[in-house]
């Protein structure tokens, strides 16, 4: 048995900004829609009450924007994904198209969730964030590319180039260079030793 | 040097470093519940695998089910939820995991009943598909929550990867004055640390304040944990822990009882163990917090107005604008006076019996303002019959509160219990987000049973010390459990 998936060293797409700290799983996707015993579908509902809620006013939220159909790296602020471990959020944005994530800091179950779907999620600096929100807003057709490897994420705003320091903790980065990203495979390697640690546990092997 | 619990328990479950670096982390204890665990059997499924240790899984149904015993009739009316309630029911007898459904007369929110059965104990690792999780913390283990992929990797293996965490120690010093309880003090810290102020840390709670809490009052206390970003929160194991334990249905017995005991002691922090970051607080300061806006951060003691936007950093303002915005507050407003539609209390921040104690000592001879929908939802069966077996039904209902079955109910709104409209709703519960409790521009008002119970009575958000005259309770008078 292979312990590897796919090697993911870079995510090249367009770019879809959604700003704002603290945007927490349950706008990501509410929890009517974890009303489910398969992920399928959740796509089409990420952020639906923040997107109605815009339209009501009037205004339109990034995910309804005609420009930004098809974008697959989201750019996003301080503390993204707090709240609720549901998986239903990553999931959520992966069925809609989102292939990596960047922004100011993340909630960790989130984070680790991403992990394990194959979506990196880049931090970078609050001054790097808002010039590639910018970027991403001024020239929606631009293509971004946001490398693990190099800890880079690079586009344009019309015709200027864009870089920006864009970086994963060693472990995860390590893990998606390696296509270890989903640590089943090799969790189930270590059987043996797992037998081992519940064994010396006294509460495991009956005090 | 001394060790602290997190990494003397983190180190005893290691069962090695993979290839990135994480750790493989042996679970003790997995929890799973209907939303986030059919999935995860699916993915088992897929790959032909099998559940590794099928006696170290435990399961309820709490998010989707119904809070009215007509609704809880087979099969449930919402489809979706009665097929989610048939994949946990299936899953779990097809892979030999016990599953405390109604028939076992244990069904209730994972978080209250996994201490309540004793499975919940000092020193073990404890995961569940669900960030509240945190709660278990209370008796000294590391839990926290995880996705369902992480559910799928501890069913096939009873392992997860895992990076070490720091520990933030935080000490709450002085004395609660009558009026001020458990939730005010973890409000407090979200307030003081921030949403994402824990992120990256494990938050281990002392002081004298958290040694004189209850187990209820703890588990109070770390349930908040993920608020403020931290995946653990914990209390180093004590005579209380191990007194609320003694003769609970999976907690040991005889001569096992003392090899536990002596387990539970050894896994405590050491007196001089080392912290990344110490943080104190003045519990003697502390006053009822009461949430204002769309983040568990956003809170202010009820005797304040809300702060001028120009008083955050800039950074902060957007988000304080749409708070205000949302919630359709204004700055420099009390938080007292505002009315409320609805109150809930309950969930597993504040469902457990000496919540509903309180709440019915308090409420005693009163009523329920006619404005208000009041709702005590019961966290678990047990604690359902204890309360009932104590008379507080009656009390409840004689003072025009609904009582319900057990269940997660409008603390997320999964079931048929939810806000309508606009509705403002002051809740025991734990998350204030936009459309948390099930109406797109409902709006949550989280604090304390009592003060929840005061705002049933007065229809608004109102100071609990002032309504029930609180000048001569003792502290914590009636919240230690019998």
């Amino acid at each position: 048995m292979s312990v590897a998936q796919a090697i993911i060293a870079k995510v090249q797409a367009r770019a879809i900004p959604v700003r704002g700290n603290d945007i927490d799983t349950d706008r990501i996707i509410p929890a009517r829609f974890l009303r489910c015993v398969v992920f399928d579908g959740l796509g089409e509902h990420s952020f639906e009450d923040d997107r109605l809620g815009l339209k009501a006013k009037g205004q339109t939220h990034a995910f309804d924007d005609a420009r930004y159909q098809g974008a697959g790296i989201l750019f996003v602020n301080k503390n993204f994904g707090c709240g609720s471990s549901r998986e239903h959020a990553p999931q959520a944005l992966m069925r809609w198209g989102i292939k990596a994530i960047v922004g100011e800091s993340f909630a960790e179950i989130f984070f680790g969730n991403c992990v394990a779907l194959g979506i990196p999620c880049f931090t970078a600096s609050e001054a790097s964030l808002a010039r590639l929100m910018d970027a991403a807003e001024k020239s929606p057709t631009s293509e971004w590319t946001v490398d693990v490897e190099a800890g880079l994420v690079k586009g344009s705003a019309g015709a200027t180039p864009v870089q920006e320091s864009a970086t994963l903790p060693q472990g995860p980065k390590s893990q998606f260079l390696s296509g270890r990203w989903n640590s089943l495979n090799e969790l189930l390697l270590n059987l043996p030793v797992v037998d081992k640690v519940a064994a010396g546990l006294p509460y495991v092997s009956g005090w | 040097m001394g060790k602290n619990l997190y990494h003397k328990v983190f180190d005893k479950h290691a069962v090695g470093q993979l290839s990135s670096g994480q750790y493989q982390l042996f679970i003790g204890l997995h929890l799973i519940h209907e939303v986030t665990s059919p999935q995860a059997f699916s993915m088992l499924k897929q790959r032909g695998l099998k559940v590794r240790f099928p006696k170290r899984t435990f399961a309820t149904v709490d998010h989707i089910i119904p809070t009215e015993s007509r609704e809880r009739q087979r099969p449930l009316r919402d489809v979706l939820a009665e097929e989610m309630l048939v994949a946990i029911e299936d899953n779990t007898k097809s892979n030999g995991i016990e599953f405390f459904g109604e028939g076992s007369g244990n069904q209730g929110v994972v978080h209250i009943i996994g201490p309540e059965l004793g499975l919940t104990q000092p020193g073990q690792t404890i995961a569940c598909g669900d960030s509240h999780t945190s709660t278990h913390g209370a008796f000294g283990s590391l839990a926290f929550g995880i996705g369902t992929s992480q559910v799928a990797d501890i069913l096939a293996t009873q392992t997860m990867s895992m990076s070490k965490l720091k520990v933030r120690r935080i000490n709450v010093t002085g004395k609660l004055r009558p009026g001020v309880y458990a939730k005010d003090v973890i409000l407090a810290i979200i307030n003081k640390l921030g949403v994402n102020g824990g992120v990256g840390y494990a938050y281990e709670y002392a002081g004298p304040v958290i040694s004189a809490f209850s187990m209820e009052e703890r588990m109070t206390l770390c349930n908040m944990s993920i608020e403020g970003g931290a995946r653990i929160g914990y209390v180093n194991p004590d005579e209380k822990t191990f007194d609320y334990l003694k003769g609970r249905k999976y907690s040991p017995t005889g001569a096992e009882w003392d090899k536990a005991l002596a387990y539970w002691k050894s896994i405590a922090s050491d007196a001089d163990a080392q912290f990344d970051d110490i943080v104190e607080l003045d519990g003697s300061a502390l006053e009822p917090f009461v949430t204002w806006g769309i983040t568990p951060a956003q809170s202010l003691p009820v005797t304040r107005a809300i702060p001028a936007v120009e008083s955050f950093p800039s950074d902060e303002r957007p988000l304080i604008r749409e708070a205000l915005e949302y919630m359709s507050l204004e700055e420099g407003q009390t938080i007292s006076g505002i009315p409320v539609d609805v109150v809930f209390i309950g969930s597993c921040t504040n469902g457990r019996l000496s919540d509903l104690q309180e709440v019915a000592r308090l409420v005693t001879g009163r009523k329920v303002s006619p404005k208000v929908k009041a709702l005590i939802v019961p966290g678990s069966m047990e604690v359902q019959r204890q309360a009932e077996a104590l008379g507080l039904k009656e009390i409840f209902q004689a003072a025009g509160f609904q009582w319900r079955e057990p269940g997660c109910s409008m603390c997320l709104a999964m079931n048929p219990d939810k806000l309508q409209g606009r509705q403002i709703c002051a809740s025991t519960s734990n998350r204030n987000f936009k459309g948390r409790q099930g109406s797109s521009s409902g709006r949550t008002l989280l604090m304390s049973p009592a003060m929840a119970a005061a705002a049933a009575i007065e229809g608004k958000v109102s100071d609990a010390r002032v309504v029930f005259a609180y000048a001569d309770a003792p502290v914590g008078a009636g919240k230690e459990k019998t």
